[in-house]
């Protein structure tokens, strides 16, 4: 019977081709929706995941996210050193800056000011140019981006210099980092150098990095931390989760992505549905007969669900397959990188699929069961 | 031995109740003999075609007793019922009912499927007796590519390939001009007629009735009388 259900399903070219686009497309625009939507939730949390050697992060206790700071004390840092199972704990700024390239072309920028003796925060990962430079004066370090914008079309080398704030600054190392949440260039230099390339105010410090101990638990450390200082320190990774929870709580981005993953649900479900269920009624007369024969109603009820799990199996591997080929296609974009395909959202999105193909043929799986195999005598 | 192949006592059918009530049959009495061709006539909205759907065990008489090649068919239900179904008889539509997407072997091949055999035995089985049918040539030809004359006689592949004891047909001429007709209702009666197997027919189609061993004739829900080829009774 696998066999006949093959031949009814493919049999009508046209809507076996309507009920796989159908499939596809809703595959695409949610998986395709959902992993922009990922990855531009992940973006909120780059600059916390680029920091690989540090993982407490200690802050103003008020602190929701991380692109607004209410800056440190030093006193406050030597106070978090103080505290029993720190091994070192070290300043981090991040603030903005305007920089200008030869050309005369200028965007604003993120400035990550980088303890002056151990540049702990620096991305692990360097495209050129070496870190311990920075310790040069007037000296930066740049993101890919940043470096594509100011030198477009231009080979990546060092020694080429920018305005920063009225400061002639050098180039001595490309690093690459994750992609911020507003896409604008990183800039990386030493701490006391962000300071005065921004300009003093009374306070500047936003973060301090500070690492446990062997054999000190992070959590526990994190709580004597906010005990002792009256500061909130937290796990690089659970502030990440608070970065990003912050954006899903306090902007429309997730309702704009999941109106648009809805309507490809809603969408894919009542196109499949009705293309099933009209399949399914112009064949009625041929399941009518099939009963007669003496055919189980079980027995049509595997056909009609083995016809909506290859569409559904078929339409989800084109959907998965264009979601990917976008990414693949878009990978050396620097303004797209981040932006991924995940297994996460390739399970959840062929869960939809199962659900959708199982609505779709519900109501058709009732129509044939209901119907009486006297029809086919019914001229 | 049973020499009947089924057999109708009081056998009565209503649709709906109360004051929507329709009584369709009313109290039939019919003996289908094996090894014959029995046809049931009458006029439009007669009940024959009800008739023959209680019979074949698609639809169950209100009231009565129905034996079909031994078996109280009004007594068993469901997977039963379908099983029955499936072993022992053979379906003839009036409008063919073949399905468009299958070859003209494969259609046939449909009740072998259904009880599980092996696909190709059953397509190589099913070309065999389309060969007997005169439809050798055609045995891969989709529905949408035979003539009326040609389906029908896919159908009666169908019907036969798994050697059923009653074949019940409905109107298997009405689709088809009066040659085409008088072909196929020779060779339905050539090829499906067998001392172990009785055929069944609905017809309102006067041209074939000398095809037949026996005519049930019905009017509003009752057997009127029977002719044999021996004479009325």
């Amino acid at each position: 019977m696998k066999f006949i259900a093959w031949q009814m399903l493919t049999g009508d070219k046209a809507k076996y081709l309507g009920l796989i686009f159908a499939i596809a497309f809703s595959t695409f625009l949610m998986s395709h929706q959902v992993s922009i939507f990922c990855g531009l939730m992940n973006r909120t949390a780059s600059q916390i995941d680029d920091v690989a050697d540090a993982n407490i992060w200690v802050m103003d206790a008020k602190t929701q996210y991380l692109d607004e700071v209410k800056a440190l004390t030093d006193q406050d840092l030597y106070r978090i050193r103080g505290v029993q199972g720190v091994d070192w704990a070290v300043p981090l700024f991040k603030g903005t800056s305007r920089a200008k390239g030869p050309d005369g072309k200028f965007r604003g920028v993120i400035l990550m000011g980088l303890d002056d003796s151990t540049l702990v925060g620096i991305p692990r990962r360097i495209v050129l140019g070496k870190i311990e430079d920075l310790r040069e004066p007037e000296t930066i370090a740049v993101d890919q981006v940043g470096y594509k914008f100011f030198f477009p079309d231009q080979p990546v080398t060092l020694g080429r210099t920018l305005d920063l704030n009225d400061h002639t600054v050098k180039i001595v190392a490309v690093v690459d980092s994750n992609a911020p949440f507003v896409n604008l260039p990183v800039f990386y230099t030493k701490y006391s150098q962000a300071i005065s390339f921004v300009g003093r105010e009374r306070n500047q410090m936003s973060f301090v990095l500070a690492k446990a101990t062997q054999g000190t638990s992070e959590s526990e450390l994190n709580q004597r931390i906010a005990k002792t200082t009256g500061l909130k320190a937290l796990t690089g990774n659970e502030f990440g989760w608070e970065t990003i929870w912050y954006y899903i709580q306090n902007t429309g981005i997730p309702i704009n992505f999941g109106i648009t993953v809805v309507i490809a649900l809603v969408v894919g479900t009542v196109v499949a549905g009705q293309t099933f269920y009209l399949f399914t009624i112009e064949n009625l007369k041929q399941f009518g007969a099939l009963k007669a024969i003496g055919v189980s109603d079980l027995r049509i009820v595997g056909m009609i669900l083995m016809q909506a799990l290859i569409v559904g199996a078929i339409g989800y591997g084109i959907g998965i397959s264009m979601t990917a080929a976008f990414f693949e296609a878009t990978k050396n974009n620097l303004d797209l990188r981040g932006f991924q395909l995940l297994p996460q959202v390739m399970t959840g999105t062929a869960a939809a699929v199962f659900m959708i193909v199982f609505l779709a043929s519900a109501v058709s799986v009732r129509r044939v069961i209901v119907l009486e195999p006297a029809v086919v005598f019914r001229g | 031995m049973n020499s009947h192949a089924v057999v109708c006592k009081q056998i009565s059918k209503s649709f709906g109740s109360g004051e929507d009530e329709v009584k369709v049959l009313r109290g039939i009495d019919l003996e289908v003999p094996l090894g014959e061709m029995t046809f049931l006539v009458g006029p439009s909205g007669c009940g024959k075609t009800t008739l023959l759907s209680v019979i074949a065990g698609l639809l169950n008489p209100s009231q009565g007793d129905l034996h079909v090649l031994g078996t109280p068919l009004h007594a068993i239900k469901g997977a039963k019922a379908v099983e029955f179904r499936r072993i022992n008889l053979g379906f003839v539509f009036q409008q063919f009912n073949l399905l468009p997407s299958l070859t003209a072997a494969e259609n046939a091949a449909v009740p072998l499927l259904a009880a599980n055999w092996n696909r190709k035995k059953a397509v190589e089985k099913a070309k065999t007796l389309l060969d007997d049918l005169g439809l050798g040539s055609r045995a891969n030809a989709y529905p949408n590519q035979l003539s009326g004359g040609q389906q029908q006689r896919v159908a009666f592949a169908r019907a036969l390939i798994h050697d059923p004891k009653l074949i019940v047909c409905d109107e298997p001429t009405s689709a088809l001009d009066e040659h085409t007709g008088h072909h196929v209702m020779e060779l339905l009666r050539k090829i499906a007629v067998r001392p172990e197997r009785a055929v069944l027919v609905v017809t309102h189609d006067n041209r074939i009735f000398n095809f037949a061993d026996r005519i049930a004739h019905m009017n509003d829900g009752h057997v009127t009388h029977i002719e044999t080829n021996g004479g009325s009774h």
